[in-house]
């Protein structure tokens, strides 16, 4: 039953760039730690410890995400962003507060963010809708409503915890998706001018925070001790690093600043500063790779359902790498958006790997949907 | 339109789109490269001064303490400044030679300092030791004038609390120390760090979370010796919550004033609400010492103080009720059917025969007929040994739980005792042996294994002079912000004692009759012009003997003396306060304890 061809095709580049990765970021965890167990006191088991710990789980995941046909999820695909919105409805009602959010779901010892896997299920939802719909002249407003409310219903549920970067993340996920596919020029226009019209709307619902950091990113001075002071000493750290990096451990930068978010949102930056331009032109390289890898399996796979899913799983590793990224260097607002791979974060990591899981099974079941 | 890709979709258009995807994606990345090369290269020297001179700090502000006062708005407990020395490592280059110098001109030992420098190991370097904590201004002043030969030596002003009353109500107010290793590791003080004081003892304790406030901050720029040379910007810290309490200050003091020579407790009540007017535990300590920095010896000077001046007797303190339970016997004796009436009379010779042993009165030439109103005025023991006897400890033990007795009082301080309300099968648990009928008698006036704590027998008393209704005992009248939003905290009712209006009032008479009667054992506690009503009670510290001789007070060594209680409220004609006192070892309750229940109740009432 197991066809021998599985495994002739499976894909070992995906699955080294993802190890190359993942050792980076258990590294740069290490370091950027390292630095603020020295700041405070030790709470618990070293981060990297536990992140280690949920290497083990998320390896576990993607090797059962590519065991079955991945055509699988096309069949289950509407239980499965079923079973996602309960969990995010979940979440809203019995879910823990960290911080003034609500967004994680307590089973036992463990805890995890329902919002992470949101991201692969509206990806699926969508890829199965947009697979068996799709036509040359691109989708009309009339076919599009659909998807879209399968994207917005679960925003708001996360919006509403608050999450507003892992939100914007799905959106983006959903509109690479629906601009892949192709869309109808006037229900471009008109979907443009809706979104335009949603976010200056939105504006106003914005928590103060948000708000605040927004406006912070427009003008880091303004907020030197809040906001301000992430973006102010992010830049420092990642600056500092200059060219050759002051070398593994010898950050100095991150020790000062960016706790809590030091090996959350910022683990670029402590990367940047040890690693200098050359290591992290380096990173940014594999990341490249990895996600161009990802469109090419959507290339490669013979029909539209694989295809499309490759898309919405790449965009989900760009999208959140690019925000994380371009937050670290100053050219984005702070969001708490994970970099894939790298960030502390057991929820994130996990979907991470399902996310590959399935890329790998769409690029070793291309064989057999030969046309 | 299903399934139709497959005629109008080929792999040429998704080879197409997909190109333009890859294209945008290598476009994005190249931005962000062109950013990196641009912080790193370009501006990367200019950052890397930034960093290595590290001359920007963001330092913390500690918050102001919420203050303390007492119902009248008295300023119970202030902060007032500290002047702290710390060390920053980074500065200091040589940081034992720099507080070898610093031990010679404050005249310390050198390994004390030293030894701080452990503490802060794991610390970045740019973050202050703290080296001596509350320093003199003397002190100060040298310190910083030789400001050039300490590089790193740093200079900061904290406020530190001060209990501005010192000893007064020490055991309600409690005090601060510093932070342990467990507390931060547990997670409750997750915006405290190392070296943080927090309330570890009484009110300071209880409503930690209102005291905090929250911490400031601050960014200056440092030079090359560690000293600010600006600040950038601050961020104020905002102070913690103002705590306005139930406490009478002047009760407080003359409670305190009577308790001078005595070993015990007071609690005083409005019986109105359940706040607490007066709380007085004897010896007390000076909360002062624990924030200043108490040395070893002290602490072990105090722990081992015979008297216990760290436990809070009020709450902590289990005594036997002795003859304030009689109204506890009185009550259950008159609801339960069949047992007395208010006109059941017994006959007390001054003794009382139960199976072959005989129970004495304590007054050896018997009370002749008695009622109910006599029994309690008098405390004749022979009437309740009857009661009791009539009810059986289990019926008379379902009373004493509803009057709040073996449970907590549910006050907001720590570490409160539930005294003990025996029954028959608590006695074959815990002691493995049945239940004797003599035992009932000596339960029924108080003096068995019954355990209760001075703030259980106010809120009894309390609960009588108000009609019945039992509250939960208050120490917090209202909470105040920095904006001044003020937040009053409710009385709490626990529920009713389990006794009819009637029968209430009826106990009530006698109670008066106790303090006014020619006869009654707490004459002691009249107050001229105000009607006053109480029961006396003495708590025998050796087991009751069947046939004990009288001795004389003075007579009997210390340890081995009685307890003395008294409990009263007054005016009884609208209940302003009660009280209930407790003199450890004081013999009898009428002579010692009355009096400090007498002089309460005048104090308060303005007498």
């Amino acid at each position: 039953m197991f066809d021998r061809r599985l495994i002739q095709h499976f894909d070992w580049v995906l699955l080294g760039l993802t190890l190359v990765l993942a050792g980076i970021g258990i590294l740069t965890l290490y370091s950027a730690v390292n630095a603020s167990a020295a700041l405070g006191r030790p709470t618990g088991p070293p981060v990297y410890l536990k992140q280690l710990y949920s290497f083990g789980v998320a390896t576990i995941a993607m090797v059962v995400m590519f065991l079955f046909n991945y055509k699988l999820l096309h069949r289950w695909g509407g239980v499965i962003y079923g079973f996602s919105i309960a969990l995010l409805l979940a979440v809203l009602l019995a879910g823990k507060e960290v911080s003034g959010s609500q967004r994680w779901l307590m089973l036992g010892p463990l805890s995890f963010q329902p919002s992470e896997i949101a991201k692969i299920t509206v990806a699926i939802v969508l890829a199965r809708y947009f697979s068996d719909h799709m036509s040359q002249e691109g989708f009309g407003l009339r076919n599009l409503w659909k998807p879209l409310f399968w994207c917005l219903f679960p925003f708001l549920l996360i919006a509403r915890q608050p999450d507003l970067g892992t939100g914007l993340v799905i959106l983006l996920i959903a509109a690479s998706m629906t601009l892949f596919v192709k869309v109808e020029r006037r229900a471009m226009i008109c979907l443009t001018g809706a979104g335009v019209f949603m976010c200056s709307v939105a504006w106003f619902f914005l928590k103060e925070y948000q708000k605040q950091r927004i406006a912070i990113f427009v003008d880091p001075g303004k907020d030197p001790l809040g906001a301000g002071y992430h973006i102010i000493q992010s830049k420092i750290a990642v600056g500092s690093g200059m060219f050759w990096g002051k070398g593994f451990l010898e950050g100095t930068q991150n020790a000062l600043s960016f706790l809590p978010e030091q090996h959350t949102d910022f683990i670029f930056s402590v990367l940047a500063e040890e690693w200098g331009f050359l290591g992290s032109a380096v990173f940014v390289g594999f990341y490249v790779a990895t996600i161009v890898w990802g469109l090419s399996i959507a290339m490669r796979s013979k029909e539209p359902f694989g295809t499309v899913l490759a898309v919405g799983i790449t965009s989900m590793l760009f999208w959140q790498a690019v925000i994380n990224v371009g937050m670290a260097l100053g050219l984005l607002p702070v969001v708490g958006v994970p970099l894939p791979l790298i960030s502390y974060g057991g929820s994130s990591l996990l979907v991470t790997s399902i996310g590959i899981g399935i890329l790998m099974n769409i690029s070793m079941r291309r064989f057999m949907f030969k046309s | 339109m299903y399934n139709t890709y497959l005629k109008t979709v080929d792999s040429e258009w998704f080879r197409q789109r997909l190109s333009g995807a890859a294209i945008f994606v290598l476009a994005v990345f190249l931005i962000l490269m062109a950013r990196l090369y641009y912080l790193q290269v370009v501006k990367g020297a200019e950052f890397r001064r930034l960093s290595q001179n590290n001359c920007v700090r963001l330092q913390s502000i500690a918050p102001a303490r919420g203050l303390i006062f007492d119902r009248n708005s008295y300023l119970m407990v202030d902060n007032r400044p500290s002047f702290n020395v710390s060390i920053v490592l980074e500065d200091a280059k040589n940081p034992e030679k720099v507080l070898s110098k610093l031990a010679a001109i404050l005249g310390v030992d050198r390994q004390d300092l030293l030894a701080k420098l452990d503490v802060g190991k794991r610390w970045p370097s740019f973050k202050p030791i703290l080296l001596r904590r509350d320093l003199d201004r003397d002190a100060i002043a040298v310190v910083e004038s030789h400001k050039l030969d300490l590089p790193g030596i740093l200079i900061t002003v904290e406020p530190i609390r001060h209990y501005v009353e010192g000893k007064r109500a020490s055991h309600l107010i409690g005090y601060l120390g510093e932070i342990s290793e467990d507390e931060l590791d547990s997670g409750d003080f997750p915006g405290n760090r190392g070296g943080d004081f927090i309330g570890q003892f009484g009110i300071e304790k209880s409503y930690e979370s209102y005291f905090r406030g929250k911490p400031g901050k601050r960014q200056v720029q440092v030079d090359a010796l560690g000293q600010v040379k600006r600040v950038l910007k601050t961020e104020p810290a905002e102070a913690g919550k103002n705590v306005y309490l139930t406490l009478d200050i002047g009760l407080q003091r003359k409670t305190e004033e009577m308790f001078a020579e005595k070993v015990g407790a007071a609690v005083a009540m409005d019986p109105s609400n359940g706040h607490i007017l007066a709380m007085v535990s004897s010896p007390a300590f000076n909360p002062n010492a624990f924030v200043e920095g108490m040395s070893f010896e002290a602490w072990n000077e105090l722990v081992a103080d015979k008297f216990h001046p760290m436990g809070n007797k009020a709450i902590q303190g289990q005594y036997p009720p002795g003859s304030i339970y009689k109204i506890v016997t009185a009550m259950a004796g008159l609801v339960e059917e069949g047992v007395i009436d208010e006109d059941t009379q017994y006959y007390c010779p001054g003794y009382y025969r139960y199976g072959n042993r005989t129970y004495r009165c304590w007054r050896r030439g018997g009370h002749g007929s008695v009622e109910i109103t006599k029994a309690i005025a008098q405390s004749c023991d022979v009437f309740f040994f009857q009661v009791g006897e009539e009810l059986g400890v289990d019926r008379l033990a379902r009373y004493a739980r509803a009057c709040g007795l073996g449970n907590p009082t549910g006050i907001e301080l720590d570490n409160e005792a539930s005294g003990l309300v025996p029954t028959s099968a608590w006695k074959l648990r815990k002691i493995g042996v049945p239940w004797q009928g003599g035992e009932t008698l000596s339960v029924a006036i108080g003096q068995g294994f019954n355990l209760v704590t001075p703030m259980q027998m106010v809120s009894l008393t309390a609960a009588l002079a108000n009609g019945g209704m039992r509250y939960k005992p208050l120490l917090v009248k209202r909470i105040e912000d920095i904006y001044g939003k003020v937040q009053f905290i409710e009385p709490e009712p626990l529920g009713k004692l389990p006794v009819s209006d009637d029968i209430l009032r009826l106990l009530e008479g006698a109670l008066v009759a106790v303090i006014n009667t020619r006869r009654g054992t707490g004459r002691i506690a009249r107050i001229e012009g105000i009607e006053v009503a109480g029961k006396t009670g003495t708590a025998q510290v050796i087991a009751i003997k069947e046939d004990h001789d009288e001795v004389p007070v003075d007579e009997v060594p210390y340890r081995f003396r009685d307890h003395a209680w008294f409990v009263a409220f007054a005016p009884v004609s609208a209940p302003k306060i009660a009280v209930s006192v407790l003199v450890e070892h004081g013999g009898h309750g009428g002579s010692t304890a009355g009096p400090i229940a007498r002089e309460m109740i005048k104090e308060y009432l303005g007498i």
